[in-house]
């Protein structure tokens, strides 16, 4: 095995081989989106191409992921990539001459060597399929769960349905959004879980909901293989640069959690574990490594004598262990509904990190919320017990940041002591209410920390109705944290 | 030097062998990581086989597997080489009590091999015979630990200030597993191949079932991965993993069913699912036709 000795002069291997040119370029793509690829990763992926050949996609893809991506959050991200550099590579996925035109004679006739039953499509090579005849194939091969099938009904409705014109500049998501539009993938579900009742007689539910998901995934496996096709179909149009600039989404972690969707919400949620587990071994490390405590006076004069009444050798107490109280005002209010769904799971896994966590919610009124997040193993009920039960308004439901502080300070004021910290989340979009921001002055003299989270971005503070920086001139800090990365940010901070 | 496998899908087809059904995904890294002998970072969740993996590799290879339990509090003493202290003292004893003893002499004598006490890294690297090493749970040590990890990942080596450097004799081959309990350090992660494994499909966790639990129809096999599947839809604490999927299958055998309704799954729901949230909850949700309300 040849390694590259010198990285100093290291033009790779076989510069000038096709397949290390795409690598280059498909490595330059990942690092645009966002993936940290180094330069040793970045070897080892050219070394790895030698020992696996293209041919074997699903290995060599396996491959390439396991020398670049060193994060499952990345895994979509690469596999996007993956799909639009390499997506015209490999026998089976070559298109045709002309992108719009392309008859697939092996693939149609595989179709009909798999199709034993014999059906209305014949040999006829599938070229001019009535979308009568198109819909039943679909019917049969997801009936089947043919794979082969799949591929051919996929491709036909592309090339049916999509409309795509070569050099349009529309994204993906419109030819997909027209294809399945046509096809109709609920009402052929419908009909197939239908005639498999009429097949079975009396199912139970049971048996209903095992084949439903059953069929559910077949369909599911089918929209990936449209998109599959609408993808090729667009990088034999564009070409591979420009379509992986429009396929670009951010990470995981840049995802703004104003702005997440669902998808995005529930990978997010996933993350947010680990994150307070760092938290919590960070305050941790610090406890034990910690300077020693004051100065034990008794035990230092005693350990003197046998000195001859020098004070050789000083004697400490044992520190004291510090143990953090949190406390978390979260703003849930409308503007800020998606971040404060995020902030209620982190709330949430936060206490089970810490000892002491106490939460409170707030809009224009405030309530404490601690008791809902005790105990509870689902965290999808406490939200749901937030939202509907918490006391958070007073008036009218629109923020008031001063009036809910005022409650705060009334009511909780007085068990804020020396070691609490407390972190305030919201976008302090007042609507033009009274700050009260002595509040938070008194707070930061009373408690250990007072840090303030803004989702909103950097730029839009202290304009319109935010008033960010009046409270944040008394804050220990006010952070923008916007996604996940910025949160991690946060807490490496903290501790 | 000569390699291991021939190609990726021997890797497969010896795996099988022994009972362990790989994919394409986890046969070409086991390959790979043969080829670039770069140690493997298994991450995925819990019961999906990482650790398996790293014995089942060992056993096809025959080579000798050296497990190093990660735990917090790990330290080099215990996860490196350690001094043998009570038998240095015993020599320093002894030469003492010859006249010409000299400093130089016994301090020379007292750092070497016969007074080095090998704990599974240095093991594994100074092992004449093939070795497997499997370094388990790597995210419950330290950050500040992972960094003991690096020098035997990277070069196959570990230095002694009083010895030197001792390498290989020869290359291990490394599995690392996490449970991706916290991130681990991008160091540690760039010197490895990456392989996550996720529950397998269904196809792939009913031919595991058919394998591992002998008297199983395969009618019966093909209705547990099913259930599974479903249940793995559902949003819960813990997912049923492939050891549970395993384990409800032999049940099930046991009892004698052939088939699998709504009463035996919340009878025996208690094997796959280990939380009373979660199993309330699966229950209601497999009761209803209409799938999750998404």
């Amino acid at each position: 095995m040849t390694v590259i000795d010198d990285p100093g002069a290291s033009p790779p291997p076989e510069l000038g081989d096709p397949i290390l040119e795409l690598l280059n370029g498909f490595i330059i793509e990942l690092r645009n989106a966002g993936l940290p690829v180094s330069l040793t990763e970045n070897l080892d992926a050219m070394e790895a191409v030698r020992h696996i050949s293209i041919g074997e996609r699903d290995t060599f893809k396996y491959a390439l992921a396991a020398t670049l991506v060193k994060h499952s959050n990345h895994w979509k991200a690469f596999e996007t990539v993956f799909e639009v550099y390499f997506s015209l590579r490999g026998q089976e996925y070559a298109i045709g001459e002309d992108g719009d035109e392309l008859g697939d004679p092996d693939d149609m006739d595989n179709m009909d060597g798999a199709e034993g039953s014999g059906d209305q499509q014949g040999g006829g090579g599938g070229e001019n399929l009535t979308p009568e005849e198109l819909a039943e194939m679909l019917y049969q091969a997801l009936m089947r769960g043919d794979q082969q099938m799949m591929r051919g009904v996929a491709r036909q409705a592309v090339r049916r349905y999509a409309g795509m014109e070569p050099g349009r500049p529309v994204g993906g998501t419109y030819y997909l959004y027209r294809t399945l539009r046509n096809l109709d993938l609920e009402g052929v579900l419908e009909r197939l879980l239908e005639q498999q009742q009429n097949e079975d007689g009396e199912s139970s539910e049971f048996d209903q909901r095992l084949q439903r998901d059953e069929y559910q995934t077949r369909v599911d496996q089918l929209q990936k293989e449209i998109e599959a096709e609408i993808r090729r179909r667009l990088v034999a149009d564009r070409g591979v640069e420009a379509m992986a600039k429009t396929l670009r989404k951010p990470l995981p972690e840049d995802v703004d959690f104003m702005h997440a969707s669902r998808e995005e919400m529930a990978s997010l949620r996933k993350a947010i574990y680990p994150l307070t587990r760092k938290l919590a071994s960070r305050l941790q490390r610090k406890r034990r490594h910690g300077r020693k405590g004051p100065l034990d006076f008794r035990r230092t004069v005693r350990a003197s004598l046998s000195y001859g009444g020098v004070p050789a050798e000083p004697k400490f107490r044992n520190p004291k262990p510090h143990k953090p109280e949190i406390f978390v005002i979260a703003d849930i209010s409308g503007s800020v509904a998606a971040f404060a769904r995020f902030t209620l799971h982190l709330v949430y896994a936060i206490s089970g990190q810490f000892s002491k966590v106490r939460s409170f919610v707030f809009i224009d009124g405030l309530d404490e919320v601690t008791q809902y997040f005790e105990g509870v193993e689902d965290i999808n009920e406490a939200v749901h017990r937030v939202n509907t039960e918490a006391d958070v308004v007073w008036v009218d439901g629109h923020s008031d940041y001063g009036h809910a502080l005022g409650v705060f300070w009334e009511k909780y004021g007085k068990d804020i002591g020396p070691r609490t910290s407390i972190m305030i989340l919201g976008d302090a979009r007042n609507n033009y209410h009274a700050s009260e921001s002595w509040i938070i002055k008194e707070m930061k003299e009373k408690a250990r920390q007072v840090h303030w989270l803004n989702p909103e971005p950097q730029s839009y503070w202290d304009t319109g109705d935010s008033i960010v920086g009046e409270y944040a001139q008394y804050a220990d800090g006010c952070f923008e944290v916007r996604n996940l990365r910025q949160l991690e940010g946060f807490v490496e901070n903290l501790a | 030097m000569s390699y291991r496998f021939e190609d990726v899908a021997s890797v497969k087809e010896d795996l099988s062998k022994v009972d362990y059904l790989s994919d394409e995904g986890i046969a070409g890294v086991v390959y790979l990581a043969d080829r670039l002998q770069k140690p493997i970072l298994v991450e995925g969740p819990a019961g999906t086989g990482k650790t398996q993996l790293a014995k089942s590799v060992s056993e096809i290879l025959g080579a000798r597997l050296i497990r190093l339990q990660c735990y917090e509090g790990l330290d080099e003493a215990k996860a490196l080489y350690e001094w043998n202290y009570k038998k240095q003292l015993l020599r320093i004893q002894t030469e003492r009590n010859e006249d010409n003893a000299e400093w130089a002499e016994i301090s020379d004598d007292i750092f070497s091999d016969e007074f080095l006490l090998t704990r599974p890294l240095l093991e594994a690297i100074s092992a004449d015979e093939p070795v497997v090493l499997l370094i388990d749970e790597v995210d419950r040590v330290e950050v500040e630990t992972e960094a003991l990890l690096l020098e035997i990942l990277s070069d196959y080596q570990v230095s002694i200030p009083e010895l030197g450097t001792i390498e290989a004799k020869q290359i291990p081959l490394v599995f690392l597993t996490s449970n991706n309990t916290r991130e681990l350090s991008e160091a540690l992660k760039r010197r490895c191949l990456y392989l996550h494994i996720d529950y397998p499909d269904m196809e792939r966790e009913k031919e595991i079932v058919l394998t591992k639990v002998p008297d199983i129809t395969e009618n019966l096999a093909d209705q547990v991965a099913r259930v599974v599947r479903s249940i793995r839809q559902i949003e819960l604490k813990k997912h049923p993993s492939v050891s549970e999927t395993i384990d409800w299958a032999k049940t099930l055998v046991l009892l004698g069913v052939e088939k699998i309704d709504e009463q035996t799954a919340t009878d025996t729901i208690n094997i796959l699912l280990k939380y009373q949230s979660d199993i309330t909850k699966t229950v209601k949700e497999l009761s209803t036709a209409d799938g999750v309300t998404v």
